[in-house]
């Protein structure tokens, strides 16, 4: 086990961030935090890697308490923060050198580990540029580097993709996954953008302190609702459609040409996209148009909060903005 | 379009081998805990150091500021004071010119914290496997350094101010500047710890800065002064400052040197105990 947390609280004065979790991470999984601003998130992630105490409850990374054992959890974990911890005026390289320095890495190793790790994340060809000329996404992928300098066992990524294009997010996410192929790394990352969760061997959908779910984004998906079929044929073909079709299965039909079929408890609609096909073709039925909707982890959220998580995340990047403006007047956060 | 090329460039990466092992030894257990991390505290001085090493332009106004307050002082009130101890004004207030270069970059340097706060840097330190003395002790070191240094450059001018140096004077001034300037590092390290926004940086110039430059006896002798201004020569660690750095370059009041050595050491212990108490609760 990477993490293991029981009936973890942090309270802040009156306000419960944190109101009593328990799970456990696998080791070499790929474990997701979703949930919408101020669920309590990056409360929970500041608490694995030690700089938050826990109110009350208990949790273990790589083995140790975070609260007895805070230099080895420090020791064995990389952490990439919300907000960006580089040193702007420094070169990349020299934000990875001192790095290796507060984590005594072995000084035979340093300049070989710094090299492979800048060419993990492309950035190999601005090691000597000052941070404060590279783009969001290079800090991003610098900061992923950095955490990974020290060879953690655990590496937590706390809205890895915040403010990112959708491409730069992407190439974030293909060294992520990369690593985890390559490595035995177990990756513990928050997120608000669902399309990001999908990656995620398991997710927790956070909601106001708590748990409300847990499982893999499949079965999570699976328990909201079924996949379904979407075909658009000539209007007057619908009714001999229908009854090709069959009337085992559940039939709705839209405007014009449009039918919706349900697939069967768990079954794949891609599998019954392709049989619908065939049968309707032999049948002399043209399909002018096919298409799968899966139900969505918004689907999920909304079904287990009673609202939309998009809603309440839109515009993760005004609030990056937000902030960064914020930084003009300066606020202790912790 | 540049994003494209740099998409491309990747995916040929992902036809080579794993490019980095991760863990593959177990991290060594650490048997000897030192309670200071020698090396997370020379990570803290670089960093100090290639800050001052980037910010280089903003010695020459540390330097005109020195300059302006050498002439109008050394020289616009030449005729107004009677020499004191055989030295002329401007011979005298030398060394206090010094001492305003320390204090102000080291209370500069120090209050780096809170950019550093600000713009996140300090969380990665806070999270980094080393004791809170690391961030403590190596800014300390760091800020006394960089001022040492600044300050050192003011030496040149010394032949302006009619002062005579030795390399025996100079190495003396050295180390009577560094002390100085560990003493006002952690003080001035203190204050950032417990300063939490940035619309304070002026108030700390108005309030700290100068009336700790002005009531040290940088520019006036110490000797015969009012029981007030005594107590707050008394209080304020500067006026030990300059007393030894006069010493040191002008063998002034040499006798009360050691005591501003032990008064100096003595700030600068009290005040890294408390930064190091502050730098706990920092989260
Ligand atoms: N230092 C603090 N002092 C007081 N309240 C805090 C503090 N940190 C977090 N909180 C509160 O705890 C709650 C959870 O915050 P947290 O930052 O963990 O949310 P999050 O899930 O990471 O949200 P986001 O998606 O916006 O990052 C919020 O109500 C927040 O206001
Ligand atoms: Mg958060």
């Amino acid at each position: 086990m990477s993490v293991v947390v029981e009936e973890l609280t942090r309270t802040f004065g009156a306000i419960e961030a944190v109101k009593g979790i328990s799970f456990a991470v696998e080791k070499g999984e790929v474990f997701g935090f979703l949930g919408p601003n101020g669920a309590g998130k990056s409360t929970t992630i500041k608490m694995l890697c030690t700089l938050l105490k826990p109110t009350s409850g208990r949790a273990l990374v790589n083995g140790y308490d975070v609260v007895q054992m805070p230099t080895d959890v420090r020791r064995s974990i990389g952490i990439v923060f919300q907000d960006p911890t580089l040193d702007d005026y420094l070169s990349a390289e020299q934000n990875l050198r001192y790095h290796c320095m507060l984590y005594h890495t072995p000084p035979a190793t340093r300049p070989t580990r710094i090299d492979s790790l800048l060419r993990l994340v492309g950035l190999e060809d601005r090691r000597k540029d000052l941070v404060k000329t590279f783009s969001g996404g290079m800090k991003r992928r610098l900061e992923v580097a950095r955490g990974l300098l020290h060879e953690p066992q655990t590496l937590f990524l706390d809205e890895p993709t915040v403010g990112l294009d959708p491409q730069t997010r992407r190439s974030v996410w293909e060294y992520v996954m990369r690593l985890r192929q390559s490595t035995g790394l177990t990756i513990f990352m928050t997120t608000h953008y669902l399309e990001e969760a999908e990656y995620c061997d398991r997710i927790a959908i956070m909601d106001h302190g708590r748990v409300v779910a847990l499982d893999t984004p499949d079965a999570l998906k699976r328990q909201v609702g079924r996949e379904s079929v979407h075909l658009v044929v000539a209007p007057e073909d619908v009714a001999r459609a229908a009854l090709v079709i069959g009337e085992d299965r559940r039939v709705t039909h839209g405007e014009g040409g449009e039918l919706q079929v349900e697939c069967a408890e768990g079954a794949s609609g891609q599998a019954l996209a392709a049989q619908l096909l065939r049968q309707l073709t032999l049948s002399d039925i043209a399909v002018q148009a096919v298409s799968v909707h899966a139900p969505s982890l918004d689907d999920v959220f909304m079904r287990l909060t009673g609202r939309a998580i998009r809603d309440e995340t839109a515009g993760a990047k005004e609030r990056l903005e937000a902030r960064l403006r914020g930084r003009g007047r300066l606020r202790r956060r912790s | 379009m540049k994003g494209k090329v740099k998409m491309a460039q990747r995916s040929t990466l992902d036809t080579q081998p794993p490019l980095i092992a991760v863990h593959t030894t177990p991290p060594p257990p650490r048997t000897a805990r030192l309670p200071v991390d020698l090396e997370g505290i020379a990570m803290i001085w670089l960093r100090e150091m290639s800050r001052l090493w980037r910010q280089r332009t903003r010695l020459y106004g540390a330097i005109v500021r020195a300059l302006v307050w050498l002439f109008a002082l050394g020289f616009g009130l030449r005729r107004s004071f009677v020499p004191i101890a055989g030295l002329s004004y401007a011979q005298f207030v030398f060394p206090g010119v010094i001492a305003m270069t320390i204090i102000f970059s080291a209370l500069q340097s120090a209050i780096s914290i809170i950019w550093d706060r600000e713009f996140g840097f300090l969380k990665e330190v806070l999270v980094a496997p080393t004791p809170r003395s690391t961030l403590v002790l190596g800014k300390c070191l760091g800020g006394a350094t960089s001022s040492t240094a600044q300050a050192a450059i003011m030496l040149v001018f010394a032949p302006l101010a009619g002062v005579t140096l030795t390399p025996l004077h100079v190495l003396a001034a050295l180390g009577a500047m560094f002390i100085t300037a560990l003493a006002l590092s952690a003080l001035g390290i203190v204050i950032a710890l417990r300063m939490t926004d940035f619309e304070n940086f002026g108030t700390i110039q108005n309030f700290i800065t100068q009336p700790l430059y002005l009531f040290s006896g940088a520019i006036f002798p110490t000797r015969g002064v009012p029981g007030w201004l005594s107590a707050l020569l008394f209080l304020n660690p500067l006026t030990y400052g300059v007393n030894a750095i006069r010493g040191a370059l002008l063998g002034y009041n040499v006798s009360e040197v050691p005591r501003d050595i032990v008064a100096l050491l003595g700030v600068t212990i009290v005040f890294l105990g408390i930064a190091l108490m502050l730098a706990r609760g920092e989260a």
